[in-house]
C-alpha cells in the first residue's frame, strides 16, 4: 500500500508552507532595501566617480589579469606545499602535547612552548624575522629565496594551530574509547593510532578546514619578502598606471580559490550535524 | 592450578580504602558473581585484575602467573583477559567486524582473513551476522553490548570479567545479553561479573560473593545467598532490592 499523510499532517505541512513562503518573502524585501541603500550611499557619495574609475576600471582589470594570473600560480604552489606541512607538523606536535610518555617530555615540553610562541606571533612578524633574518645569517646550504622562507614562515605559524585543533579534537574522544582499548591489549600507541586518532580528526576536520583556508588566503603575504604572487604581480600592476583595479583583480581570484573549501567544510559540518541529530547525539 | 588467584588485595584511591584484604579463587570454567552496592568496590576490583588500575598491596595470580608483580607487561597480560563494560565502549568509526577484528589482528598477530573468518563465525553464532558491516551506532544497546562481549572473546581468553553489562539496557535487551552470557559458560568460559542483576546470578553463577566496602562480608551458592542470607549487611541489601521491585 503507498504512503497515505494523514489530514494532520497534510495540514501542518500546509501551515508549513505558508510560514516559509512568508520568511521568504521579507527576506527578499529586506535584501532589496538594504541593496538600495549600499548603492544609495555609495554611488551618492562625492568621491564615486574617482573611486569606480581607480578601483573598478574595466580596462585595467583586463589588461592586470594575465600578470596577476601567472602570479596566482605561485600562491597555488605555496598554499598546497604549506598544507601538507602544516598538516604533518600539526598532527606531530598535537600528539606531542598530548603524549603522557616520560621518554617524551622534552617534546611534550617543546611543543607546548612551540604553540604558545607561534599562536602569539602575528604571521607578518614571523615573515619579516624569517625572511630576513634567516638569509642574514649566511649558512650556504640554507636557501634564501623569498619564496621557500615564505613557505616556510606559513608552515611555522599554521603548524601551531592546527596542532591544537587537533589536540583539541583527542582530547574530546571520551577517555572510555583510550580504556576500552587497552583492555582488549593494545598499546598505549595502538590506542592512540587506530582508535583515538580517527575519531578526534573526524571531530575536527571542519575547524581544520576553515583553517587551511586562512592559510590559503595569508598565501598572499609572501609578497612582502618580494616573491612575485598575484598581489605583488598586482602591486607592481598598480605602479605602473596607479589604478588600484589589480588589487581588486587579485583579491576575487582569491576569493575563487578559497570558495570550493569554504563550501566543501560547510557542506561536511552539515552533513555530521545531520548524522548526529539522527543519532540523538546533542 | 586455579584460573585466578587473588590473594590480599588492597586498594586505595587517596585516603580511601576501596578493596581491603580480599581474598578470593577462581577455578578453570567457573563463574563467580559480584553483588553489591554501588561503591562497594566491584568495578575497582574487575579494574584492577585487568590492571587498568594498580593495587597498592597483594598479588593477582593469574593462570600461575603473578601479573601485579613490579615490570610486568601489562598489554600481554590484558590481551588474555577479556572485559566488557557497562557503556559497551565499542569503536563507533568501526564497523562491527572491524571492532571485533582489531585486537586479533594488533596485538595476536593473526592475518586480517583469518580473523575476519573467525569472527563473522561467532556473529553467525549469536545471530549477528547481518550486523557485520555496520556500525555501532546503528545497534541497539542489546547488539551493541553483544557485539562487546564478542569483540572480548574472539581471542579465547583465560578470564572474563564482565562490569555491569546489563545495567544500561531494557529487560527485553537484558534477556538477549544474559542468554549469550548463559552460553559461554556452557563452552566453559571462566568467568567474573559484577551485576545488579539477581535473576541473572541465580542463573549462571557458581557461586556468589557479596561485597560491602570492598571487603567480601558472604559468599555462598546462589540459593544460600539469596534465600538464606545469613548477615545482617546482606539482608539489607536483598531487603532493598526486593522493596525496588528488583529482586
Amino acid at each position: 500500500m503507498s504512503y497515505q499523510p494523514s489530514a494532520l499532517r497534510l495540514q501542518r505541512e500546509a501551515s508549513r508552507r505558508q510560514a516559509s513562503r512568508r520568511s521568504t518573502t521579507i527576506a527578499l524585501l529586506s535584501t532589496l532595501a538594504v541593496g538600495a541603500l549600499v548603492i544609495v550611499v555609495v554611488t551618492g557619495a562625492k568621491g564615486f566617480a574617482l573611486v569606480r574609475e581607480s578601483f573598478f576600471s574595466w580596462h585595467y582589470a583586463v589588461h592586470s589579469f594575465p600578470s596577476v594570473l601567472s602570479g596566482i600560480w605561485l600562491n597555488l604552489r605555496v598554499m598546497i606545499i604549506a598544507e601538507i606541512f602544516v598538516l604533518i607538523f600539526g598532527l606531530l606536535l598535537a600528539l606531542a602535547r598530548t603524549s603522557k610518555s616520560p621518554v617524551l617530555y622534552p617534546v611534550k615540553l617543546f611543543a607546548t612552548f612551540y604553540t604558545d610562541i607561534f599562536r602569539g606571533l602575528p604571521l607578518l612578524l614571523v615573515l619579516l624575522l624569517v625572511g630576513f633574518g634567516i638569509p642574514g645569517l649566511q649558512i650556504s646550504w640554507i636557501p634564501n629565496s623569498a619564496v621557500m622562507l615564505g613557505t616556510l614562515s606559513l608552515i611555522l605559524t599554521y603548524s601551531a594551530y592546527v596542532a591544537e585543533v587537533i589536540r583539541a579534537g583527542i582530547e574530546a574522544v571520551n577517555p572510555a574509547q583510550r580504556m576500552a582499548a587497552r583492555a582488549l591489549g593494545l598499546s598505549q600507541t595502538q590506542a592512540q593510532r587506530f582508535v583515538v586518532l580517527p575519531q578526534a580528526l573526524r571531530k575536527v576536520t571542519p575547524p581544520l578546514l576553515n583553517d587551511l583556508v586562512s592559510l590559503q588566503k595569508d598565501s598572499g603575504l609572501i609578497s612582502v619578502l618580494g616573491a612575485i604572487d598575484a598581489i605583488r604581480a598586482a602591486g607592481i600592476e598598480t605602479a605602473q598606471s596607479f589604478n588600484f583595479t589589480p588589487y581588486l583583480v587579485a583579491g576575487a581570484i582569491f576569493i575563487a580559490l578559497t570558495i570550493p573549501l569554504t563550501r566543501f567544510t560547510d557542506w561536511l559540518t552539515r552533513k555530521q550535524d545531520r548524522a548526529r541529530q539522527q543519532q540523538g547525539q546533542w | 592450578m586455579s584460573a585466578l588467584n587473588l590473594i590480599n588485595l588492597r586498594k586505595s584511591f587517596g585516603a580511601e580504602l576501596v578493596i581491603s584484604d580480599l581474598h578470593l579463587r577462581l577455578q578453570k570454567h567457573q563463574v563467580k558473581v559480584l553483588i553489591g552496592a554501588s561503591g562497594s568496590g566491584k568495578s575497582t576490583l574487575l579494574r584492577c585484575i585487568n590492571l587498568l588500575e594498580e593495587i597498592d598491596d597483594g598479588q593477582i595470580i593469574l593462570d600461575g602467573e603473578d601479573i601485579s608483580a613490579v615490570g610486568i607487561d601489562a598489554d600481554k597480560v590484558r590481551a588474555s583477559i577479556g572485559s566488557v563494560f557497562q557503556a559497551f565502549n565499542l569503536f563507533p568509526h568501526l564497523t562491527v567486524l572491524q571492532n571485533i577484528t582489531l585486537a586479533p589482528r594488533l596485538v595476536h598477530g593473526i592475518s586480517q582473513p583469518e580473523a575476519e573468518v573467525d569472527a563473522l563465525n561467532l556473529l553467525s553464532r549469536f545471530g549477528l551476522s547481518e550486523k557485520a558491516h555496520q556500525y555501532p551506532d546503528l545497534l541497539s544497546g542489546g547488539q551493541q553490548q553483544r557485539v562487546a562481549i564478542l569483540r572480548a572473546i574472539i581471542c579465547k581468553p583465560k578470564l572474563l570479567l564482565l562490569d555491569e553489562v546489563t545495567s544500561a539496557l531494557d529487560p527485553v535487551l537484558i534477556a538477549e545479553v544474559l542468554s549469550l552470557i548463559s552460553e559461554l559458560k556452557n563452552d566453559g568460559m571462566t568467568m567474573l561479573i559484577a551485576t545488579h542483576e539477581m535473576g541473572f546470578a541465580r542463573k549462571v553463577a557458581d557461586e556468589v560473593l557479596f561485597l560491602k566496602g570492598g571487603e567480601i562480608i558472604e559468599s555462598g551458592t546462589p540459593h544460600q545467598m539469596l534465600e538464606k542470607p545469613e548477615s545482617a549487611e546482606l539482608k539489607n541489601f536483598l531487603f532493598a532490592l526486593e522493596q525496588a521491585g528488583r529482586l
